[in-house]
Parts: structure tokens; sequence; C-alpha cells
């Protein structure tokens, strides 16, 4: 009974870390191309968005499900292979259901692929967690994700082209935010203002990819 | 023709710049941009990889599509990437020790570099030929190159200012990014009024 409680508890907060003690975008700092790139409107980050945290969820619970069975040395282009497989998946429901989101999305719709945080995860997470604990983490990762994306955006529609989800709000007051200028401008401050709220970010991530192994020396400090 | 890829070669290193304009590749940028040679060895590597994958995915591309297989794009260019990384690597490990001691420490944390796969998917999607996704390509690259070696610089001048708490760190270089890509803004125009 109370190693059942236990457990329960381990899985509330594998889920709830996501949101923003681990944001990802704003915390552990993955996931970046994509939070700046498709933050221009509201309805372009939420489905960038949920397409990431489907890939997400989907590759956490694979690669977890397999972590006993993929050796290794081998490892990263067994998951890049399993994460380009779902992509490829989630592409076409995409452009068959809602082409709007897909001719938003562009290319960072494949990119998705190469993004930090589902080979992040993968590799920090899943490979050294049961299936239940990787799927909590893969949700709770897919909605900070998520709701940063949707943050940064909201900011840059509405200061930027006046408008929310496609709705105009007011003119466009000032637009170099939602200009590639703006991206860096408005993430930039979202993060330092998630430093004030949290304090310094721990250093030291666990959760690192391939390209963001680097930054331990870069981003980190 | 030649024309043509000059103009094309110029917009992806300018007004199309891959960090600055279209935020791909971001994570070296922020990561490795801190001094000017390891930017410049991370750029090479990028575009010594870039180059490669380009001439190899093109054809495979131009099967898929000839095949009806379009929709493989991804799986098949992310394994082109990832195994020519491994090879390259292999390669300059075994013959050309002076370049894989500049370049190796790089080539691993290019597989998973958006700016690679990006290229060789937009080349795709655009339905360019061969020569013009290599001058794509190879722009994309330098540009990347000019990107971070300006960028280095920025850096450098920041290590010395008085920045507030909260700002330290990544906020602070993601504020000089914006303003780094605020410059390359007023490239618009440019290449198309010269080369048009």
């Amino acid at each position: 009974m109370k190693a059942r409680k236990e457990i329960k508890a381990d899985l509330g907060k594998e889920l709830t870390k996501g949101f923003l003690r681990e944001n990802p975008v704003l915390r552990l700092l993955l996931g970046m191309c994509p939070a700046l790139a498709v933050s221009t409107t509201v309805t372009a980050a939420l489905g960038m968005g949920t397409a990431a945290s489907i890939v997400l969820l989907l590759s956490n619970i694979i690669i977890s499900a397999l972590r006993r069975i993929i050796p290794d040395r081998v490892r990263i282009p067994a998951y890049i292979t399993v994460i380009a497989g779902l992509v490829t998946l989630v592409q076409m429901l995409v452009k068959a259901y809602v082409p709007a989101i897909d001719s938003a999305l562009g290319i960072y719709l494949p990119l998705i692929t190469v993004n930090c945080i589902i080979l992040g995860r993968a590799d920090g997470f899943a490979n050294s967690h049961g299936v239940a604990a990787s799927a909590c983490d893969a949700i709770g990762m897919g909605i900070g994700f998520t709701a940063a994306l949707t943050l940064i955006a909201a900011l840059r529609e509405i200061f930027g082209a006046g408008a929310f989800a496609g709705i105009s709000l007011f003119g466009t007051p000032a637009a170099i935010l939602i200009l590639p200028p703006g991206g860096f401008f408005v993430c930039g401050c979202m993060i330092a203002l998630a430093n004030k709220l949290q304090g310094p970010r721990a250093r030291k991530q666990e959760n690192k990819c391939m390209s963001c192994m680097e930054c331990e020396g870069g981003c980190a400090t | 023709m030649t024309k043509e890829w000059i103009s094309l070669f110029f917009a992806a290193v300018l007004t199309g710049n891959f960090v600055l304009a279209r935020f791909l590749g971001i994570c070296p940028f922020l990561g490795v941009s801190k001094k000017v040679n390891t930017a410049v060895g991370m750029s090479l590597a990028v575009i010594f990889v870039m180059a490669l994958a380009t001439a190899v995915t093109w054809p495979l591309n131009a099967l898929l599509e000839s095949k009806g297989l379009a929709y493989l794009q991804t799986i098949v260019f992310i394994l082109v990437i990832a195994a020519l990384v491994q090879l390259v690597e292999i390669v300059l490990k075994r013959y050309i020790k002076a370049l894989y001691q500049s370049l190796g420490i790089y080539l691993p944390l290019i597989t998973t570099n958006c700016a690679v796969l990006g290229v060789v998917l937009l080349n795709a999607q655009d339905g360019l030929g061969f020569v013009s996704s290599m001058v794509n390509s190879l722009g994309a690259g330098a540009g990347f190159l000019l990107a971070m070696v300006i960028f280095a610089g920025v850096r450098g001048r920041m290590e010395h200012s008085d920045i507030p708490k909260a700002f330290q760190g990544l906020p602070i270089t993601l504020v000089a990014a914006s303003i780094v890509s605020l410059s390359f803004l007023g490239f618009g125009g440019i290449v198309e009024q010269i080369f048009a």
C-alpha cells in the first residue's frame, strides 16, 4: 500500500516538473529553435506545441519500452530513427487534417526530428525510467513546452501584430516583435523572468542532447 | 544562370540568414560562439557537412520522388546526415589528423544541428536543381559562419559588462542576438537590388 502511494507521488512529480520547475524552454533551455521560429502567432505555437508533444509522448513510451533491447553504443541513431518515423507520421496527419497548421509551420514540422527536447528526454529520461514514468515526463514536458511557446507567441502577436490567435485587437504597435529580432528579444526576456522567479538555473542538468552538450560551457552559464 | 546562383548565395548569406532570420542552428550559435576560433571551427565543420549532405541527399531525393516516396524524406535525410557525420569523423581521424584535431570535436554535435537537416529539407521543398542546391547550402553555411563570427565578437565585449543578475547567461545573449539580427534586417532588399 505504502509502496504504491510512493510510486503515485513520483508519477505526479514527473508530470508536474515540466510545467515550471524544469520547463524545457525557460529552464532547461531545450528546443530553442522552434521556440523562436514559430512563436509569431498563437495558432502556430499551439500547433507546434501539440505536434511536438505527441511525438515526445510516443517516442518516450517506445524508447522506454525498448530501453533494455537497444544496445548502448547505437542508442542515438536508434532514437533518431524512432523519432524521425514518428515525426513523419505526425506530419502526414497534420497535412491531411489541419493543412493550415502545416503551412504555418512549414519546414519546422519535419525539424521536430532534431528538436533537442525529444532527443534530450529520450537520452536523459526514457533511457533510464519505466514506461509510466516516461509517459508522465513526456506529458509534463509537452505541456510545459506548449505553454512556454504559447506565452512567447501571445506576447509577440499581441504587441507585434495587435492580434491574438489571428483575431485583430488593435493596430500594429511594434511590428519588430513579430520579426526575427523580436523573437530573440522576447525569448531572452522570458528566460530572464523565469530566472528572477525561480532563482538561477541549476547547473549541469542531466538532460542534454548532442548539439547541446557544447552548451554546458556556453548557454548553461 | 550564374547571376541566379550568385543571387541565391547572397540571399542565403544575408537576407535569409539561417541563424538570424530562420532560427536554424540556434544551439551551436548560442553554445559555441564564446570564442572566435571555436566559432570558426564549428562553422567550418557545419559548412563541410552541409555541402556533403546536400551532394548525397539530392540524388536520393530525386530517387524518392520518382518512386512516390517523398514522405520518407525526413527519415532518409536524417539517417544520411548521421551516417555522413560518422564517416567523416572516421576518415578525418584516420587520414587527415590535423583537420580532425581542429574540427573533430564539433562533428558529433552536427548530427542534431537543425541547420543541416533544415538546408536539405528546404532544398527538397523548393525543388532546387543540383547546382542551385549546392549553392544554397554553401550560402547557408557561409551565413552561419558570418553570424557565428560576428556574434563571437559581440559576446567578447559582453564579458566585461555589468549585467543585471536575472539577465546573466543566456537571456542577455539572446537580447544581443536580437540586436545582431536587427542589423541583418537592414540587408532586406539589397540582394534583390544588386543582383536582379
